[in-house]
């Protein structure tokens, strides 16, 4: 608290970035997400078998050999959690970066813009926030045939609307500064002003929410799959794996393996999120700052 | 939807639309809550028409033919029935037109037939509402409870070891996959342990109680089958917890902040400063203001509770919508998932409009503004 106290008040992302990084959350938080990022790039070679080999005893409990056991058709749960975190990292990623993409234009086009266009997208981002999140990339998923690229494309749907809200707030806050108003005086066109001028300034607070948004992606993406409206078998997708589990109940390593997977994932990415939040949220800032006083 | 789009705008010229504009400016300086309740309204069944507009869109998305899915083979085969079908149903027409009779349809209750158990979808759900509402509702009455003393817990004790605790915990409650943390739960508290009931909403064997309110535990408590209510109350505790653990999670993180942020005003200090007892301090001047934009995350974090029915139902057999949807989604039956989407959204939207309008009543700010 004290050294917090003496960390400038304002400042570059980058400034205050180092302070926060020290705290036990986040460099928990950064390790376990790096160490599943290096096991998705190095899966062929940590993996002990194949993912897909049926070559295995059925429901062997974990022990030698077979660390986290054999799922029942005889393939090895740690290898098929490894091989997992290839096909659920990079969608989640993937998701969140479209998800940021198109929600950030649409907002940004919302809160430039104004007028007509800004209802028509902002009346849509509204519709979507109507439903449950996973009611509705369930009824997305559904209509649109359960394959892993459509449940990326369900989550998308439910996704977008929170970064085109945040970044149309903050656009709506830009558009009228100075230096924005002079850019277009000056004959700039309305996509060269967003472009340099507005878009850049946005830019922290809406990754900020993305940090906190992979975990979110990546549970709604595993909830669909454990619905099966995601993953196909025999992919080794974590949330179809604990599907799996659903049906050799009483060998509790097919579904508790690929569950502490996703949890580890997603509580890595949380951390890093809420630690980033607290640095940069004026809001607990100012809170933080008066209590010192 | 925004406040622009306000009643108030009056769009004839003239000096007579002028003092209209003044006493209907003075007539909702009067009724200003009543002014707030019909706008909130009409936003709400603008949006339960999208709702509408969405389950219809995304049914006219799937590849297929409806007719082919509910004629024989060999109807299939003669174009006069598929033809004679298809007018039935109202295919034929344009798909503006379609979606009128689709909406007519929705509004005397009919959401189609779903194609696993050969009934009207309304009919399914009718039977499957009240199991899943006692599950959320004993979910969210959890959650404040547990969420809202963590959070304030966590803002008194800030940066000492509770608060800490409580961090983790709830970031761990906001991370935990619900599907797969059901999964655990019932094999640990049944399967190994045996100290909590088995799947269902009663035990095995047992009459449900008379049908009143069709929640098991305020039925039984009014028949006075206090037996039937014991077995309720504990079929309902585990799933009830697993479901709670996201939304614990969330409020006790946004109570924290608010409190803390309610603790940093000047008029708090002044509190302080004047000898008033800490519990005063805390329940008269931190939890009142604090606690109102609770509410609303209340509302909105219900809509994630309705999201975990559907994985936590599936798991402990609960023989609610969540159930009904996870075996429609799995088995791909269009008719009963548009059926849940449309009625989990419209419910969802009728209980964030009572939240907006407690929020109103609560903070006179809210509909002044």
């Amino acid at each position: 608290m004290r050294r917090r106290q003496t960390a400038p008040r304002t400042g570059g992302l980058l400034r205050r970035l180092p302070e926060a990084w020290r705290r036990p959350l986040a460099i928990a938080g950064g390790v376990v997400a790096i160490a599943w990022i290096l096991i998705a790039l190095a899966a062929p070679v940590l993996a002990p078998h194949d993912p897909l080999a049926q070559e295995l005893p059925r429901l062997a409990p974990p022990g030698p050999g077979h660390w986290f056991g054999t799922d029942q058709l005889g393939r090895d749960i740690l290898s098929r959690v490894l091989y997992g975190a290839r096909v659920s990292i990079p969608l989640t990623l993937l998701l969140v970066a479209l998800s940021v993409l198109i929600g950030g234009l649409l907002g940004a086009c919302a809160g430039y813009f104004g007028k007509w266009v800004d209802e028509t997208i902002m009346r849509l981002a509204d519709l979507v926030f109507a439903f449950p999140t996973i009611i509705l990339a369930m009824v997305v998923a559904a209509a649109l045939g359960a394959s892993l690229g459509n449940a990326v494309l369900a989550v998308l749907v439910v996704a977008w609307p929170a970064y085109a809200r945040v970044t149309r707030g903050l656009v709506l806050g830009i558009r009228e500064r100075e230096f924005v108003v002079s850019g277009r005086l000056l004959g700039f066109s309305a996509w060269r002003s967003l472009r340099v001028d507005v878009l850049p300034n946005v830019t922290g607070p809406v990754m900020v929410l993305a940090t906190l948004d992979i975990g979110t992606a990546l549970l709604l993406l595993s909830g669909l799959s454990f619905l099966g409206l995601g993953a196909k078998p025999p992919s080794p997708e974590w949330g179809a794996m604990v599907a799996s589990g659903v049906e050799v109940f009483d060998s509790w390593w097919v579904a508790t393996f690929p569950g502490l997977a996703i949890l580890t994932v997603v509580l890595a990415f949380n951390f890093l999120g809420d630690t980033l939040r607290d640095a940069l949220d004026p809001r607990t800032a100012r809170a933080i700052k008066e209590r010192a006083i | 939807m925004s406040p622009t789009s306000a009643p108030s705008k009056d769009r004839e010229g003239g000096a007579a639309p002028d003092s209209r504009k003044a006493v209907r400016g003075r007539a909702a300086r009067r009724h200003p809550f009543a002014r707030f309740l019909v706008r909130r309204i009409i936003t709400a069944l603008l949006l339960a028409l999208g709702i509408t507009l969405v389950t219809f869109i995304l049914t006219n998305l799937v590849p297929g033919d409806p007719a082919a899915a509910n004629l024989g083979q060999r109807a299939i085969g003669d174009p006069a029935i598929v033809a004679q079908w298809r007018a039935d149903h109202g295919l034929d027409k344009p798909l503006p037109q379609q979606y009128l009779v689709h909406l007519s349809g929705v509004l005397h209750g009919d959401l189609g037939q779903s194609q696993q158990s050969h009934r009207p979808v309304a009919d399914d759900l009718a039977e499957f509402v009240p199991a899943t509402l006692e599950l959320a509702g004993a979910a969210i009455l959890i959650s404040l409870i547990l969420g809202v003393g963590f959070g304030v817990v966590a803002a008194l004790r800030r940066d000492r070891l509770p608060d800490h605790i409580l961090r983790v915990t709830s970031l761990f409650g906001i991370s935990v996959p619900t599907f797969w943390l059901a999964l655990v739960a019932f094999y640990v508290f049944f399967y190994r342990l045996q100290i909590t009931p088995g799947s269902g909403r009663i035990d095995p064997g047992m009459t449900p109680p008379p049908h009143v309110t069709g929640l098991y535990t305020v039925d039984s408590a009014l028949a006075g089958q206090w037996d039937v209510f014991a077995s309720a109350a504990g079929h309902l505790v585990t799933p009830a917890l697993v479901l709670a653990l996201y939304t614990i999670g969330l409020l006790t993180r946004f109570t924290r902040s608010a409190v803390l942020e309610v603790l940093g005003q000047d008029y708090v200090r002044a509190a302080r400063a004047k000898g008033l007892p800490g519990r005063v301090i805390l329940f008269r001047y931190v939890l009142r203001p604090a606690l109102v934009p609770v509410i609303t995350v209340a509302g909105l974090a219900f809509g994630s509770l309705l999201s975990g029915t559907v994985l936590v139902e599936a798991i402990f057999a609960w023989p609610g919508v969540g159930q009904y949807a996870y075996k429609s989604a799995t088995s791909l039956d269009l008719p009963a998932v548009m059926g849940v989407g449309l009625v989990v959204g419209v419910v969802y939207l009728v209980i964030n409009l009572i939240v907006d309008v407690l929020y109103g009543v609560i903070d006179p700010r809210v509909r002044l503004s």
